[in-house]
């Protein structure tokens, strides 16, 4: 197992590596520039702009000054539309905010999808299952940028109870709203999954086995039935939980919770190509470690699965 | 952007300004202020920077106005009154200016505010280690060797800006420019505090690192989410200043923004397009739309790409007469906007409406004499047109609209096609268009802000328009004694020419507290200063 560990992050490096080269050239596809603007910038001024961030340089040379930059001192460039800040700056003020938001959604959404799940699928066919699964097509259906407007004229313009957005630290009453708005698709997309998995298991021979064998039905579903259910759930929450902390832009948009999604969305609209390039590795990185952790995960849960 | 003054007052100007009274908030005897000091609104996006030579959207301006003074102020109507100068004197050619600064200014350390302050920051704008995209300013504002510095060809200490002693401050200048002063209270020409820009490098401007000398500090700055700012102790006239705190919220979204300003979190916010009708009639204390000087319209390609048929005045003028702004204006915007057939608004200072045809007639007369004209130009029902706007609701509502207008009053097939900001920008800035969106708005209150466009050297001119006549008037205004003769009949000849076709002008619209008091609606550039407010109570 930890040679495995070892050998897919060995491998992580060149797959890194290569997500940076691409991206690096394919943002310079895009037409424009950072500094394209409404007035554009006289000659001069431009090519000194250019010359203080080295892009009057080849792109060669410009991709082995920032490889250089991350690999020596681990420095990821200035921004180039957020004058006063560097990308490290913009990620270590922006990732912890989305991270925060981000896991406690997770959670949320792991337990009530869990939940609703198991419970549809053990009391399948009766009120409770139709109920479970009318929630669950309800929250599905309703998307995240439709619902957090709703919750703002609700809770903080009718009843007064949350505040409209921000972050302030990260308090409570900032982090109601947007768990509300972020878990509920995830957590309805884990109720399908574990519902469908756990009739599927409950069918298995092996319960039927346990079930010959007078097991009480709650040992059959916890000790028998609940990991193999878990397979598919896991291969589902390891890029559920990338995309949980690496942020919403619907989220940050409508919250103005200060999180790294607008951040990435903004920087590909401002070709703002350091933070582009900045946020894209983090993003790679995380994805690479979470889908080892699933790997880990699945050998844990079914142990005919040997690395 | 951001914007600047000029011109305006240039002939009221004496070559020597005394004390007026100072920028503060005059607050009426009697009145009850209340308890909480604290102005909280809405920002669209996050500023760019709040460092003064580096800002370059109008949100960051504003903010640096609250935190740096610079040598002059605007007040509430857009005039000028001393900020860190007490006066200035200039010579016969008004190419020196020599300005008294306040004995009493002081950063916010407690160091105080001297010459040498300002030659370093100006010194800063121009210097290319910097790389400032407002660096131009200083050679706009003609100040000898900018253009050198700019280029490298000259070191930053050769500008022609000397700290005769602490407290005068002597500018020299490559030509006579009698509006000088006026270009003095935009951001980028105030004063850095050299010892901390020197010790933090780009982290000068955080919180805790900044040193600033206007009436408040930042304290606070959460990217992309909020930013305080609050009372400079040491700020010179700080007696008189009434808010306490002045907090921005960055709020993408104009919706949730307009919500959040119910709710009692802010105390002024944009109205979203389309609702202002509806809320100026429930809250007409609140809902405000003032002019602003912003132009919408569309430019047509007469460029080397352009497409031939357009080539053709007649064509162009049916074009533009078959628009109906009525309907842009009072439809769809609804906003207070102004319908616009000429290029410069009307509420700019000085500037004399020409009775272009168009404006004065009916639209059925408009709509006749643009049949007519394409008939004569032998464009008969079929005209192919393209247009082109960057991705936005509003933006494509009005194309809609026009698309319509020109398809039922002229026959025409009209393609609409949206484009993302920056690849709009793009293909606009290389000609390959017919028709495209844009929307201008002016740096300073002048009419040659918006009408330098139309000249053929400007590197703004997308549409490539080229008339000698423009381009001699246009320098000729740069010397004239009055130059709004001039104005005139450019915007006379842009009419008949008809390189673009003006939609309306812009109008700001917001939702201001009741309690909030010192908003400077009248001043079109809307340069405001928290330290000007005060809040009353309920």
């Amino acid at each position: 197992m930890l040679n495995f560990i070892i050998r897919r992050l060995l491998v992580a490096i060149p797959t890194l590596l290569i997500l940076i080269v691409i991206s690096f050239f394919l943002m310079q596809l895009a037409p424009g520039g950072p500094f394209t603007s409404e007035r554009p910038l006289p000659p001069q001024v431009l090519a000194n702009i250019q010359a203080k961030y080295g892009l009057d340089k080849p792109l060669l040379h410009q991709l082995w000054v920032y490889m250089k930059g991350i690999l020596l001192h681990f420095d990821f460039g200035p921004s180039y539309q957020y004058k006063d800040r560097s990308v490290n700056d913009i990620i270590a003020q922006g990732f912890p905010i989305t991270l925060k938001y981000g896991s406690i959604s997770f959670v949320v959404a792991v337990a009530i999808g869990v939940s609703l799940g198991v419970i549809a699928a053990i009391r399948h066919n009766t009120r409770l299952d139709y109920a479970a699964t009318g929630t669950t097509f309800f929250a599905q259906s309703l998307p995240n940028f439709v619902m957090a407007p709703i919750l703002i004229i609700v809770f903080t313009w009718q009843l007064g109870w949350l505040p409209g957005g921000g972050w302030n630290g990260g308090q409570w009453q900032y982090l109601v709203m947007p768990v509300i708005a972020l878990s509920t698709s995830y957590f309805a997309s884990i109720a399908r999954i574990t519902r469908s998995s756990m009739l599927e298991v409950l069918n298995s021979n092996f319960i039927r086995t346990a079930r010959a064998k007078g097991l009480p039905e709650r040992v059959i579903i916890w000790r028998h039935a609940m990991k193999p259910t878990m397979m598919p759930v896991v291969s589902y929450l390891g890029p559920a939980f990338v995309g949980m902390i690496t942020g919403s832009v619907v989220i940050d948009r409508y919250f103005n919770t200060g999180g790294i999604g607008a951040s990435y969305v903004n920087s590909a609209l401002n070709r703002d190509y350091s933070v582009m390039l900045g946020i894209t590795i983090l993003y790679g990185g995380l994805t690479i470690l979470f889908n080892l952790v699933t790997d880990v995960l699945y050998a844990w849960l079914d142990p005919k699965i040997r690395y | 952007m951001t914007k600047m003054p000029r011109i305006l007052f240039a002939g009221l100007l004496a070559s020597s300004m005394l004390v007026t009274p100072t920028l503060a908030a005059n607050v009426p005897d009697g009145t009850k202020l209340a308890d909480d000091q604290t102005f909280t609104y809405r920002l669209l996006d996050e500023f760019t920077s709040v460092d003064p030579q580096v800002v370059e959207d109008v949100s960051g301006s504003d903010i640096v106005r609250d935190l740096f003074e610079g040598l002059f102020n605007q007040d509430a109507d857009g005039n000028l009154v001393p900020g860190v100068a007490l006066e200035y004197t200039t010579n016969d050619t008004k190419d020196v200016y020599t300005f008294k600064l306040r004995p009493e200014a002081r950063w916010s350390n407690g160091d105080p505010v001297v010459a040498g302050d300002f030659v370093y920051a100006w010194q800063r704008l121009v210097d290319p280690e910097l790389g400032s995209p407002y660096s131009w300013f200083g050679e706009l504002m003609s100040i000898e060797n900018a253009a050198a510095i700019i280029a490298g060809d000259k070191p930053k200490e050769e500008l022609g800006v000397k700290a005769i002693d602490d407290h005068t401050l002597e500018v020299r200048l490559t030509n006579s420019l009698p509006y000088f002063p006026l270009m003095t209270t935009h951001s980028s020409t105030f004063p850095v505090h050299k010892p901390t820009v020197e010790k933090f490098g780009t982290d000068w401007t955080k919180p805790g690192n900044i040193v600033s000398n206007g009436a408040y500090v930042l304290t606070e700055h959460v990217p992309s989410e909020r930013s305080v700012r609050e009372r400079n102790p040491m700020y010179w006239n700080n007696d008189e200043t009434v808010i306490e705190k002045v907090v921005a919220l960055v709020i993408n979204d104009d919706n949730v923004a307009l919500t959040r300003y119910f709710a009692g979190e802010l105390d002024r916010t944009d109205i979203p397009s389309g609702q202002y009708p509806k809320l100026k009639a429930e809250y007409p204390e609140e809902a405000i739309s003032a002019p602003r000087l912003c132009s919408y319209y569309y430019i047509i390609n007469l460029g080397e790409n352009g497409p031939e048929y357009l080539k053709d005045v007649r064509v162009r003028e049916a074009l533009s007469l078959a628009v109906d702004r009525d309907v842009i204006v009072d439809k769809i915007l609804q906003g207070g906007q102004f319908p616009a057939y000429t290029f410069t608004p009307a509420a700019t200072a000085g500037f004399q409406v020409p009775d272009v045809p168009a404006a004065s007639m009916t639209q059925a007369e408009r709509d006749a004499k643009a049949k007519e004209l394409l008939a004569d130009a032998g464009m008969g029902d079929g005209m192919d047109v393209k247009l082109i706007y960057n991705t936005s609701e509003g933006h494509k509502k009005i194309a809609v609209a026009i698309a319509q207008m020109w398809k039922t009053k002229l026959g025409a097939n009209v393609e609409l096609a949206n484009q993302e900001w920056k690849t709009f920008l793009e293909t606009r800035g290389n000609g390959d268009y017919e028709i495209a969106r844009a929307g201008w708005c002016g740096d300073y209150n002048e009419a040659s802000t918006f009408l330098d466009l139309m000249n053929s050297q400007s590197g703004y001119n997308d549409s490539k328009y080229n008339n000698p006549k423009v381009d001699e008037l246009l320098a000729a205004a740069k010397t004239a004694d009055d130059p709004q003769p001039l104005y005139t009949e450019i915007e006379q000849i842009i009419a008949q020419d008809v390189p673009i076709i003006p939609i309306y002008h812009y109008a700001i619209n917001m939702m201001l507290k009741p309690t909030l008091k010192g908003w400077p609606i009248q001043n079109v550039e809307q340069n405001w200063y928290s330290r000007d407010f005060y809040k009353v109570a309920e």
